[in-house]
């Protein structure tokens, strides 16, 4: 049987997998694909919870409304970001993080 | 014997793993794209063993179609000679110290909570959109917006030429 430590496993492992992509890349490109692998954890962990704990129908249902409201601000997340990674290669010719430390004091 | 759910999330799990050390590990920044395409489909998989049919089918529409295809697009605009053969930050080690401690952080925590649980249900499709238009329109219309406020800032932002340079 499946039980919800499996989930929260799988989860607790793909979040921490996309925080050494975060930590440990350099593209932009890549460390942007990192966050929407942590982002998945979280949802894997809400579907855990919505499906096996002891709750009526109504809240069964936000766990679920939950992440498609997750989903919705991901993509509106990753369409900004793109669109700030395409500014910042048309100024510098590059979208290698390293770079772009003009803010370091 | 393992139940055949138990052998379907297995194969779910080793789909979403795999595919997100490939994310993370790999040297090829185009196969790193395709990693996340096999990791996002078997969240959908995960999804499916929870019996969210609706959201398997967004997750394998929006990630599956939408998100990849931006990501290779971005990859496409941004020159990806840079990052043929990607090199990873010099403390890559400290990175991979940091996730090893949040991840038995993150197990121990899970582990011993001992949440009680019942037999695993999902929810109808009636009642997810019942419930979605009705209880949680409001919050349904504001997330609306924000895509629309988002989308258009993106094309703001990418826009050459005009008065907003």
């Amino acid at each position: 049987m499946i039980e919800l430590a499996h989930l929260q496993i799988l989860a607790a492992a793909l979040f921490s997998i996309g925080l050494y992509g975060v930590m440990a890349r350099r593209s932009a490109v890549l460390i942007l694909m990192s966050i929407e692998l942590m982002l998945n954890a979280v949802n894997i962990n809400l579907i855990g919870f919505a499906a096996f704990m002891d709750f009526d129908e109504a809240q069964r249902a936000l766990g679920q409304i939950l992440i498609i409201f997750v989903i919705t601000i991901a993509a509106a997340e990753l369409a900004l970001a793109i669109a700030i990674i395409l500014r910042l290669y048309r100024n510098r010719s590059s979208v290698n993080v390293d770079g772009m430390d003009s803010l370091k004091w | 014997m393992a139940s055949p759910s138990l052998i379907l999330f297995y194969i779910a799990a080793a789909l979403v793993l795999g595919g997100a050390l490939g994310v993370a590990l790999t040297r090829n920044i185009v196969y790193a794209a395709f990693a996340l395409l096999a990791a996002m489909l078997g969240v959908a998989g995960v999804f499916l063993l929870m019996f969210a049919e609706f959201l398997a089918l967004v997750q394998v529409l929006i990630y599956g179609g939408a998100v990849v295809i931006v990501v290779l697009f971005s990859l496409m605009l941004t020159r990806i000679q840079d990052f043929v053969r990607l090199t990873d930050h010099s403390q890559w080690p400290l990175a991979a110290v940091t996730a090893a401690v949040v991840f038995c952080l993150l197990v121990a925590a899970a582990l011993t909570t001992g949440a009680r649980t019942v037999e695993r249900q999902g929810v109808g499709f009636f009642e997810l959109g019942e419930s979605l238009f009705t209880r949680w329109a409001v919050p349904f219309e504001v997330a609306s917006l924000v895509l629309l406020v988002a989308l258009i800032g993106s094309i703001v932002l990418v826009r050459t030429g005009g008065d907003g340079d």
